[in-house]
């Protein structure tokens, strides 16, 4: 296969103007990072670990295996809003006893592990991660329960949780809670629908009514540890099917459990080299323009990313706005598909669907690496069929079988984000540059179409157009599509898995597929009717 | 009378050793070997191997019957024995002659006479070989002036002791009378015989023997000296030789004396005459009539191989014209590695030895009786290898040999390495400022404490666990190649805790792009971590460790020295709450008995009360050794679910120290 060269010149002007922009980025990003890690803060974490208990990021990695790594997801869940960042869960992939797991923990030093409505996106995210590549779900319980005033945002859609968890046992995807604290009332269910089920001595409190709410519905006196203490549960209930002793001896139940899962992933990677990128990923930091409307070449970035830097690219001289082609990551083989001009013309829709049906065929994972401002608009392309093409492509993409994961590397505007396998065709995993955005269209060109259609309708009715209000006008939609673009409020809105530096786009990538592989990688041969 | 077949009636190194003269003049050998030594190096490196049944010394390499019979029924014309066991015993030697085989070793008649101290001493009195000065009290009416002819300070010895009873060492006259009268009263009470003598004492005298070689035709020789002052508890530890401390012509002397107590006994063979030496004045110990233990020091500085050497005598040939002209070159220093623990009076170790091997360098010679997966047993003496370092000086020789066994791969049980080496660097030493007093004047703690000091001992327990950390990725069944640790939202480090020497380590570290950042150090540069090796760096120092592990147990060798680490485990046994030691009845039912009460000591599994339950018998067995703190209940009385009926409180539930993890 052939190995990728570079036109990257790291003394360059434009490589040193494009790096320090996205060293800036990075180091907002970093501090949000810093800051979401940071829970509820020194005084929360500070009384938490007076009263002998662990972290939730401290549980997590007791949990996994020594040495291994851990991808978390959604680090930046509800940036933006008024709940704290990263909406009091930890998610992630983490290796348990050589299993990959898919790992929830509750952040009880923020706003006490409560339940906020991005809280829930995350939670029901890392269920679906967990459904679609098989991996086992580990659950790291102890949360006050629903943040009362989002009630309104949580509790109807909440209640997927406990669908998800029996249907997830159903499928034969094990299920495990760890409680180390509150889970009362309906968090009371998340042992409950659990196929295991661990508590800890004198910390576990799973009732659905404590204390006042029994006494003031029956007049009964009770006490906590009666009413759902870890030691009643695992004695009396038999809601509890380990009774540990502390945290250490809880966690260490968690990977014993999974131990004894006789765990068998049945994917077929990975199966091919696994070298390393004979370019210096951290190159990579130069490739993206700082202004993401100069297009960038994809192989830079797959020169940096997989395997050997090998790519054998499809259909070279035909589409070429649309980069495809195969490569492999970490050794699991896949497909590429990228963005290498914005537009995505017939051609370029076309090859994307032959493609991915030969991705299909082959069950080969395909990626799509966004940089696109849709597909082409205007009266050739109209009368020539984009929208065909255009249809074809997200015919493809949305029947499409094999595993595929999204990487948003610029903009991903329009249709073109369908096409490209955005996040409503649930590819298994989405990760984005801090730098990307995603909208129905850029700012500017929003903002000029409402002023057009403003100024149509003021002829239409036959009224002069006020042009100082449309020059305010266009400016507050310009500002507030700038705003809704960005990267950070679609992962604060969950709409992706987190936000990566692209230095770690290998090593991401690398995870996600092999947690793919926990499941089987099958392609279909059963699309919709194409139109011809 | 060529000697085609040699029985060696000895065990571990010094069996090895004449096995391998054996094998290059030609000469099938023999082994013998006891139980626990079935297997260990010795017996399977000679032509043939006869089993001793047994294990102590008594019933295998001290039975004589059992030791003709092997010969005879091997076949062999020849017998060597070694040294210790029964190589200075006349009445085995004559047995070996009479039985028909050659007796690798001197005439009985010399075992005899040397191997009485007060004989030996007499005759080489009158032979005029000098010995201690010492005068009979007996009937003598001024000990002072007879003590004033000795020089004080003197010693009043027993003439019946042994032991140090009877024994008292007089500064100045003043003090003799009474000295004298205790030491009778000592003498009688001890040996019921209150005959006392006076004796020069020697305070700190060098340990000084010469090697002399003898042949049937007439030929004895001085084959030079050893100097052995370091010694503990009377055991020799280190020897070299030349002697820093005497000068050619005392060299001579002490030479020409040797050869002559040799000759008075009509000596045959290879025999050693020990002397103390004191400024300038020498004086006979004893002979040992034996090759010695130190035998390797003279063929280094020789080139003689006594073992031939005393094959060839035996076989009647005259000393070869290399050895009645012997020449010495550079300098030889040998250290005994013993299984033994400094740290607890020298007591002998036993054991599993996991690996045992050197960094080969010039001029360094082992001669052990251990290799990887040797067992060291109780029955013999705990010495694992002579370890010989030759070199053109003192100096370097010193530095030679100290350097080899700091570096040494000894795993498994504990020795005396760390004291040799200190030994061997300790300025005294360097100084050749050695005497038989020498660790009596300095400090065992100290001189044994690990090699390694605390940041050294810091610095391997990283490397451990940095190998560690390849041998999990190494064993990793999925993302193999993904980085080690890898993290996209760093928040902990990893952490690996570990005991050793002198206390415990927790390693934490992270890993970031590639490079291994290890927290609450200095800065180091990981330059290797493989499961088996590490090499990590200072600003202005590299260190290389070889790791190897057995179990949970950890050793991290470098050339500085090893130090040995258990790994603590992640999840640390949870401290015991009161539930540990209490014993519930497992379902409800009627005591039929309870074999403990309160106070008792039990050990885990004992059995504690026996119920009665759906027509079966329980026994309740104590979880854990302990001590019962409470009973319960007593016989026939009806028990529920759960009660509980007897709790064991564990004395080893002290719980275990666990760190809580810090952020990153």
């Amino acid at each position: 296969m052939q190995v990728l060269g570079t036109n990257i010149d790291p003394r360059s002007e434009e490589y040193q103007t494009n790096r320090a922009a996205m060293e800036d980025k990075l180091a907002e990003f970093e501090a949000l990072m810093q800051l979401a890690r940071q829970g509820g803060g020194e005084k929360y974490i500070e009384r938490h670990r007076k009263r002998g208990k662990l972290l939730a990021r401290e549980r997590i990695e007791l949990l996994i295996d020594q040495d291994s790594a851990f991808l978390e997801l959604s680090t930046l869940a509800a940036w933006g809003t008024d709940k704290n960042l990263g909406a009091n869960v930890v998610t992630g992939i983490g290796v348990i006893e050589g299993v990959e797991c898919a790992i929830l923990a509750h952040d009880p030093t923020s706003q006490a592990g409560s339940m906020n409505r991005y809280s829930v996106s995350k939670t029901l995210r890392i269920m679906d991660i967990a459904r679609e590549n098989r991996l086992p779900l580990m659950n790291l319980v102890e949360s006050g329960g629903a943040d009362l005033p989002d009630q309104a945002e949580v509790f109807v859609v909440g209640g997927k949780w406990f669908r998800n968890l029996t249907r997830l046992s159903k499928m034969g995807i094990p299920t495990v809670a760890i409680v180390f604290g509150n889970s009362t009332a309906g968090g009371a269910y998340f042992p409950a629908m659990c196929d295991y089920a661990v508590m800890v001595k004198e910390r576990a409190k799973v009732f659905l009514g404590g204390p006042p709410l029994v006494k003031m519905a029956t007049g009964e006196e009770s006490t906590d540890e009666e009413l759902g203490g870890a030691e009643m549960h695992s004695k009396i209930s038999g809601l509890s099917d380990y009774f540990a002793r502390d945290e250490h001896e809880a966690i260490r139940m968690g990977r014993d459990i999974v131990s004894h899962l006789n765990w068998r992933k049945q994917g077929y990677g990975p199966t091919k080299a696994a070298d390393e990128p004979v370019h210096q990923i951290d190159e990579i930091l130069g490739v993206i323009p700082a202004d993401l409307r100069v297009p960038f070449d994809m192989r830079e970035i797959l020169a940096r990313t997989v395997d050997g830097s090998r790519f054998e690219e499809y259909k070279a001289v035909y589409g070429t706005s649309l980069l495809s082609g195969w490569a492999s990551v970490h050794g699991f083989p896949i497909g590429v598909l990228a963005n290498q001009q914005g537009v995505l013309f017939s051609e370029e829709a076309q090859k994307a669907t032959e493609f991915i049906q030969l991705c299909n065929r082959y069950d080969t994972p395909i990626l799509f690496i966004h940089n696109t401002t849709g597909y082409m608009v205007g009266k050739d392309y109209e009368q020539r069929g984009i929208i065909k093409d255009g249809a074809k492509m997200v015919n493809a993409v949305a029947n499409s079988e094999v595993p595929h994961i999204a990487l948003m590397a610029g903009v991903s505007y329009g249709a073109g984000n369908y096409g490209m396998s955005g996040r409503s065709y649930e590819p298994r995993f989405v990760f984005g540059y801090p730098n990307h955005k995603v909208a129905v269209m850029g700012p500017k060109q929003l903002a000029g179409v409402m002023s057009i259609i403003a100024r149509q309708a003021a002829e239409a009715r036959g009224e002069p157009f006020d042009e100082a209000a449309d020059a305010a006008n266009r400016a507050e939609i310009e500002a507030q599509i700038e705003s809704e673009e960005t990267a950070y409020f679609s992962t604060g809105r969950v709409r992706d898995d987190g936000l990566i530096d692209p230095r770690d786009t290998r090593n991401v990538l690398g995870i996600a597929l092999s947690a793919i592989h926990s499941g089987p990688v099958e392609g279909t041969d059963r699309f919709g009717v194409f139109r011809m | 009378m060529a000697i085609s077949k040699i029985l060696v009636a000895n065990r571990g190194e010094i069996a090895r050793r004449v096995f391998r003269t054996c094998r290059e003049m030609g000469i099938s050998s023999v082994a013998l070997y006891s139980d626990p030594d079935a297997g260990e190096p010795h017996s399977r490196e000679a032509d043939e191997a006869v089993r001793l049944p047994g294990a102590k010394p008594a019933d295998t390499y001290l039975n004589i019957p059992a030791i003709l019979q092997a010969a005879s029924d091997s076949g062999a014309d020849a017998l060597h024995p070694g040294y210790g066991f029964l190589a200075e015993n006349a009445v085995f030697a004559q047995a070996v002659i009479e039985a028909g085989l050659i007796w690798i070793g001197p005439p009985p008649r010399a075992i005899n006479v040397m191997g009485s101290k007060i004989e030996s001493k007499s005759l080489m009195r009158r032979a005029g070989v000098p010995v201690v000065p010492s005068i009979e009290l007996a009937g003598l009416s001024a000990p002072k002036s007879a003590a004033l002819s000795l020089g004080f300070p003197v010693v009043v010895k027993a003439s019946a002791g042994g032991g140090g009873k009877g024994m008292r060492v007089v500064a100045d006259s003043d003090e003799l009378n009474d000295s004298i009268e205790a030491a009778r009263r000592e003498a009688v009470g001890a040996f019921g015989d209150g005959t006392v003598f006076l004796e020069k004492y020697l305070a700190s005298p060098r340990h000084v023997e010469i090697q002399v070689f003898a042949d049937n035709h007439g030929n004895v020789v001085s084959l030079f000296e050893r100097e052995c002052s370091i010694q503990r508890r009377h055991q020799k530890i280190i020897e070299e030789s030349p002697s820093p401390g005497i000068d050619d012509s005392l060299r001579r002397e002490m030479g020409e004396a040797a050869v002559a107590a040799a000759r008075t006994v009509d000596y045959v063979g290879a025999g050693t005459v020990e002397f103390l030496v004191e400024d300038t004045n020498f004086y006979f110990l004893e002979m040992n009539t034996r090759l010695q233990v130190e035998h390797p020091v003279t063929e280094m500085v020789t080139g003689l191989d006594l073992v031939r050497l005393q094959i060839e005598v035996a076989e009647g040939a005259p000393l070869s014209p290399h050895a009645l002209r012997p020449t010495t070159t550079g300098h030889a220093i040998e250290a005994r590695l013993y299984a033994e623990d400094p740290h607890n009076d020298f007591l002998p170790v036993s054991g599993h030895i996991h690996r045992f091997g050197f960094e080969p360098r010039e001029g360094l010679r082992i001669d052990s009786g251990v290799e990887d997966g040797s067992n060291v047993s109780v029955h013999y003496d705990p010495m694992l290898a002579k370890i010989i370092a030759y070199a053109p000086s003192r100096a370097e020789a010193v530095a030679s040999l100290a350097s080899a066994l700091r570096s040494a791969h000894v795993h498994g049980s504990t020795t005396n390495r760390d004291l040799l080496v200190r030994v061997l660097e300790s300025r005294d030493f360097v100084d050749g400022n050695t005497d038989t007093s020498f660790l009596d004047h300095h400090d065992i703690t100290a001189l044994s404490a690990p090699l390694l000091d605390h940041d050294e001992e810091t610095r391997a327990a990283i490397a451990v666990a940095l190998a560690d950390r390849s041998l999990r990725r190494a064993g990793a069944v999925v993302q193999k190649t993904v980085p080690p640790g890898w993290r996209n939202s760093p928040s902990q480090a990893q952490r690996s805790v570990y005991r050793g020497p002198t206390g415990e380590h927790q390693i934490d570290y992270i890993t970031n792009e590639g490079e291994i950042h290890v927290l609450g150090v200095p800065p180091l540069q990981i330059q290797l971590a493989s499961p088996d090796l590490v090499e990590i760096a200072t600003e202005d120092h590299s260190y290389r460790f070889e790791v190897a592990r057995y179990g949970g147990i950890r050793y991290a060798d470098s050339l500085s020295g090893s130090a040995r680490f258990e790994l603590l485990p992640r999840f640390p046994e949870t401290a015991g709450h009161e539930d540990r030691g209490s014993l519930h009845a497992p379902m409800p039912g009627k005591v039929i008995r309870v074999d403990v009460a309160v106070g008792d000591s039990v050990a885990v599994g004992q059995p504690l009360v026996v119920l009665e339950a759906m027509k079966m018998e329980h026994t309740l067995k104590a979880p854990h050794a302990g001590l019962v703190t409470a009973v319960a209940c007593g016989p026939d009385d009806q028990v529920e679910a759960d009660e509980v009926l007897v709790i064991v409180v564990d004395d080893q539930t002290a719980p275990l120290p666990r760190s809580d993890i810090v952020s990153a």
